[in-house]
Formats: C-alpha cells, structure tokens, sequence
C-alpha cells in the first residue's frame, strides 16, 4: 500500500517535471549525525539545497564533514535527526535500487584488488537498470562504452583493474558513475589522484554532462581553483556545520577561505580572463 | 593461457564447463571400477548406468555377479556422491567467502564453522554420548550441532549494531578457532585412549559414506548453493567495495547475512559428514578463477564441478594407494593439491586476487 502510494506521487511528481520542467532537487534539513550513539556529532545542524542542474563543490578542511555530509545524501548512513528529500519525497522513501538510478558516487578509494577488467567494472554501472540473471544488453554496451571515452579509459578496457595505476582506476570508476546514467552525480575527491591534465578533463567531462544533460553535480574538491573554475556553487563547511553557501564567486573570497581553512590566501584575477586564482600563503 | 575473453559479450565458449562435466563422469566410473575388487570400467558403468531411472530398464546387468553390483551401487557409489558434492560445497563456499571478504586467503574454515563441528564430534567421541543413533549418526549430528552453534556466536559477537563487520567476522572466527582446537586438544589430553580416533576425524574421511547421508547432504547443497547462486550478481558488485555496491543498489548488509548464514550451513553439512578437509576452498576456486575470470556467475558453477572433480580424484587415491589401510583424505587434498597449485600459479601471469 505503502509502495503504491509512492509509486503515484512518483509517477505524479514526475509529469509535473516534464510539463514545467521543474524538479525540486536534494534538500538537506536540520541534519545532525554521529556514527555511533555517543561517539560525538560529525555532522551538526547542517541545512543545504542543491538544485537541479548546477554543478556543486562542497570545500572545508579535512574533517570538517564534507564526506559524512554525502554518506548521509546517498543513504549510506541514517541520521536520527533532520531530514534528506530527493525532489521533495524523503530519502527513506526509496529504495536501494531506486536511488541508485538517481544517484551515482564516485568515491574516494577507487583502489580496487580484483580482476575485473576496466569494462566489467564500468559495466556493473548498468546494474541497477538489469533483472537478475540478465545478460547486458546492446544499448547497456553501448553506454558503457560511451562513458569510457568521455574519461578517456577506453584504451585499456581489457585489462585488469588491480594492474591500473590510481589515476587510472579513478577514470574507470568516474566511467562507471556516469554510466549509471542518474541525474545526480556525486563525487568524492574525484580529482585526487590525477595528474592536472586528467584533473581538467575529469571536470571538463562533468561540465559537458551538466550542460548538454542536464545532469546535477555535487563534488568534493580540495583543490580550491577547480571549485572555482568549474563549480557554478559552493558549499563550504567547517567543523560538521555549513560555513557559508551560495554562487562560487560569493562565497570564494580570500576572508572565507582563510577563516575556514586557518590560513591565508592571496586572490588573483586573471585579467584577460576574468577568472580568479587562489593562492595560499606558506 | 589466460582465458575465454567475452570479446563482444555474446558468444561464450561452454569449452570449460563441458570439459569438466565430462571429466567429472569419467571420474566416477573410474573411481566406481577401482578397489580392493577389480571391476573392469566398462562393468561399473553398465552398473552405474542400470540404476538411473528410466534408462536403467534397457541396460541388462545380469550377467554380473550380485556382489559387484553391491560393491558399485551401495559402497562405492555413495562415497564417490559424497565426495563429491563435498568437494562441491567446499569450493563454493571458498569461492563466496574469497569475494565477500575481499580476501584470497579466505577458506570456508575461515568463520570457525569446522572447529565447531570437530568440537562437537569430539564430546560425542570421548563420552560416547548417543552412540546407538542411525542415519547421520552420532558423531555427524553433533558435528553439525556444533558448527551451527560456533557460526551463530561468531556472527552475534561480530555484529556491530545491524551490520556485520567482514574484518571483525574473520578475526572473531580465527580466535573462536583457536580457542576450539585447544578445547579439542585438552579433551584428547584427558582421553588417551580415544586421541586416534579424533585425530583422524579431523583429517577427514569418506570412509563412513551411506546413502543416508548423501540424500542429506544433497539436500543441504541444493538449497545453499541455489540461494548462493542467486546472489552472484551481487557478489560480483560487492568484491569491489561495500560503498560502491550501495550506490550501485544493493542491499550490502543484507547480501552479506544471506550469504554467510547459507555458506555456514553448507559447510557444516560437509563438515558434518567428512570431517575437516582443507585446501579444497582454497585451491580450486582459485584455480577455476584462472579458467573462468573473476565473475561469479562463471566462477561459482565451475567452482562446483571443479571441486568434485578434485575431491573425487583425491577419495579416490586415499582409499587405493595404501590398500587395504586409508589415507585421510585430507592428507591427499594438500600433498596433491599443493604442487597444481604453485604449477597454476606460476603459469598464470594474472595476479591471484578475489
């Protein structure tokens, strides 16, 4: 009963996004979590909205609860208190299988010890489209493949992902998140591991997705000059609470960084360009 | 060497699987011909093939003495079934436990299942409690007992909140091991008279075979294995990370009970009826893996026939190279085991990984 009541407000919910093109996104309400009862608030009182269609960077020091605050999004984890909606329905609403068609992660440690090739791996991006015992399908294939060019791993589809260096299992892993083909594409530190010209193309091919599909991005970064170059908005967080939110160019000023990171940065703009560097004094 | 790649997905060769199915029924009739009374292959397969249903009807045996055709059907055969859904067992459960664990040196012994089983046929052993019984027999239902009792504590204690932790679950089962094989040892210290006979249990035997305890056996392996089997899909999302199967849709922690409850009581059913042989969990999925590429849905099958194929060949030798006397069989799994494997392993330039 319960299920088909969802279903409805799902089915209604989503022809009203097509008639007014408008889809309320993730809403993040009054959350405050901890792992375990007792072990102390990782996460306090955090409210935040990310909208469809932008491409969001969450900054803030190490520890500061920005990987908590997407374990919490994609339901790895519940807090007690606050609330998550997904297009206005709460997240314990869903199911596993029915976020996984609405969220993809890339997460942190793409560092994986099996034999699994690199197109498996991408593969198993399309699990949460197939019936049990399925075979893939062509179009399954074919998006697979699709998304191992736009990240530049097609090369090496057929070797094993424990021979892979990091830059390269991070490149596979972004190919498997956008394989999933979600509206929402979340990334933990998707840069980390790569050299600066894969840096530009990981993002470069994230921002081709959010302009040509429509697909909204949250991302981890800790590189501040590619939230800035590439993030239309930033969430920036210090000690599990939101330090302050709103457009890049808002909320990336030198007294915000150096506040949240307790050190001082240098502000350059490029003035041919426009665009503004980051620079941290040492 | 490697193996058969799915160039474009679609056409699989079935070259392994149907070579070791065929290995597999040339293993039994070999196996069913040899012995202390020679029979010539071609009898113990007329024999074998008398007592299928419907197709047995046109094959005449009558020109066989009656005490071969017992000697095949109700000595032979049910120690060489037996052995082989044995070795059946052992490999899934080795296979499932190398890929939820993310370990290669996962064994289906690995959770304590086998202590518990050797600690229960022990008190049985040593008081002599319930001797008299029939069908599995004493010494089997207390093994049995006494896996399931072992796998319930290690589970419970490893549980942090809903979830169970892979790390905790494999250091809670090595410790409850240990903590079970001094038990098993201070019994034998105290029993003199009896440490023989525990001593060989623990080294395995297909020795006490029925058809009792194949009809078990079969039964247990039918139900684990098909749930097992089920969930290949999953455990192939799983081996790559917990977090990364979450997103993609799947129920981590509840993947993770099935499949640990299941491969538990598959393995104290083989435990039960065997004793404890080794290094059948851990060679042959990881031989089969080389073969058959790390996806489960390949793997977990051949892995099946596989292991049957070894612990037939193994039962096979235990019983015939020191005749009229035994060797444990388990014995003969790691002294023959051993050499193929380091062969395979040297051979194979793919890094041995779940």
């Amino acid at each position: 009963m319960k299920n088909l009541w969802r279903t409805m407000i799902g089915k209604a919910a989503a022809g009203e996004r097509t008639k007014n093109g408008r889809e309320t996104g993730i809403e993040v309400s009054g959350l405050s979590w901890q792992p375990e009862q007792g072990s102390g608030y990782i996460l306090n009182d955090v409210s935040c909205m990310f909208e469809n269609g932008k491409i969001y960077g969450i900054i803030g020091p190490n520890g500061s609860g920005k990987t908590s605050l997407i374990r919490n999004i994609l339901r790895f984890v519940e807090a007690e208190e606050g609330r998550i909606t997904l297009d206005s329905l709460e997240l314990k609403g869903y199911s596993r299988k029915e976020l996984a068609r609405e969220m993809a992660l890339v997460p942190q440690n793409t560092n994986m010890e099996t034999s699994f090739s690199a197109f498996d791996i991408v593969m198993m991006g399309r699990v949460p489209y197939q019936e049990r015992f399925a075979e893939n399908s062509d179009r399954d294939r074919e998006i697979a493949e699709e998304a191992m060019r736009l990240t530049d791993c097609y090369a090496f589809r057929d070797k094993a992902v424990s021979m892979l260096s990091g830059g390269e299992a991070q490149r596979v892993v972004a190919a498997r998140a956008i394989a999933q083909d979600t509206g929402w594409l979340i990334l933990d530190e998707p840069t980390s591991s790569l050299d600066v010209r894969h840096q530009v193309e990981i993002m470069e091919a994230l921002t081709k997705l959010n302009r040509e599909k429509g697909r909204t991005i949250i991302a981890v970064l800790h590189d501040i000059n590619m939230a800035s170059q590439y993030c239309s908005n930033i969430v920036m967080m210090k000690n599990g609470r939101i330090h302050s939110v709103g457009e890049a160019g808002e909320v990336l000023t030198a007294e915000n960084l150096a506040d949240v990171y307790e050190i001082n940065f240098d502000m350059i703009e490029n003035p041919g360009t426009g665009r503004k560097y980051y620079i941290p004094y040492f | 060497m490697i193996d058969i790649k799915e160039k474009n997905g679609k056409s699989r060769l079935p070259g392994p699987e149907m070579l070791l199915i065929i290995l597999l029924f040339l293993c039994i009739v070999f196996s069913a011909s040899v012995g202390s009374s020679d029979l010539t292959v071609k009898d113990s397969f007329r024999i074998i093939a008398a007592k299928i249903p419907l197709v047995g009807k046109h094959i005449d045996i009558s020109d066989l003495k009656e005490v071969y055709i017992k000697i095949v059907w109700d000595i032979r055969m049910p120690r060489i079934i037996m052995a082989g859904l044995v070795g059946c067992g052992l490999s899934v459960v080795g296979a499932v436990f190398q890929g939820l664990f993310k370990n290669p040196l996962a064994d289906p012994h690995i959770l304590g299942v086998s202590s518990g089983a050797a600690a229960g046929a022990t008190v049985v052993m040593i008081t002599g409690i319930g001797m008299g019984m029939s069908g599995l027999g004493a010494i089997g239902a207390a093994a049995f007992i006494g896996a399931v009792i072992t796998v319930f504590f290690v589970y419970r204690i490893s549980c942090v909140g809903n979830r169970v932790s892979t790390i905790n679950i494999v250091l809670t089962g090595t410790a409850v091991s240990t903590m079970l094989s001094s038990f098993i040892s201070l019994m034998m210290a105290f029993n003199h008279e009896q440490i023989e006979k525990v001593y060989m249990w623990t080294l395995g035997s297909f020795s006490s075979s029925s058809w009792t305890k194949v009809i078990f056996l079969a039964c247990m392996s039918f139900v684990c294995i098909a749930v097992i089997l089920f969930f290949s899909r999953e455990l192939d999302v799983v081996a790559t990370g917990n977090d990364t199967a979450e997103s993609l849709g799947i129920d981590t922690a509840k993947v993770k009970k099935i499949l640990i409850v299941m491969a538990s009581f598959l393995v104290a059913a083989c435990v039960s009826v065997s004793g404890i042989i080794g290094f059948v969990g851990l060679v042959v999925p990881h031989s089969i893996r080389i073969m058959s590429g790390p996806k489960h849905r390949r793997l977990l099958p051949l892995s099946c026939i596989g292991g049957a194929v070894f612990v037939i060949i193994c039962d096979t030798i235990a019983r015939n190279a020191a005749s009229p006397s035994e060797i444990p069989v388990g014995v003969v799994t790691a002294v023959l085991g051993t050499p193929y494997f380091l062969f395979l392993l040297q051979r194979s330039r793919r890094k041995l990984v779940a």
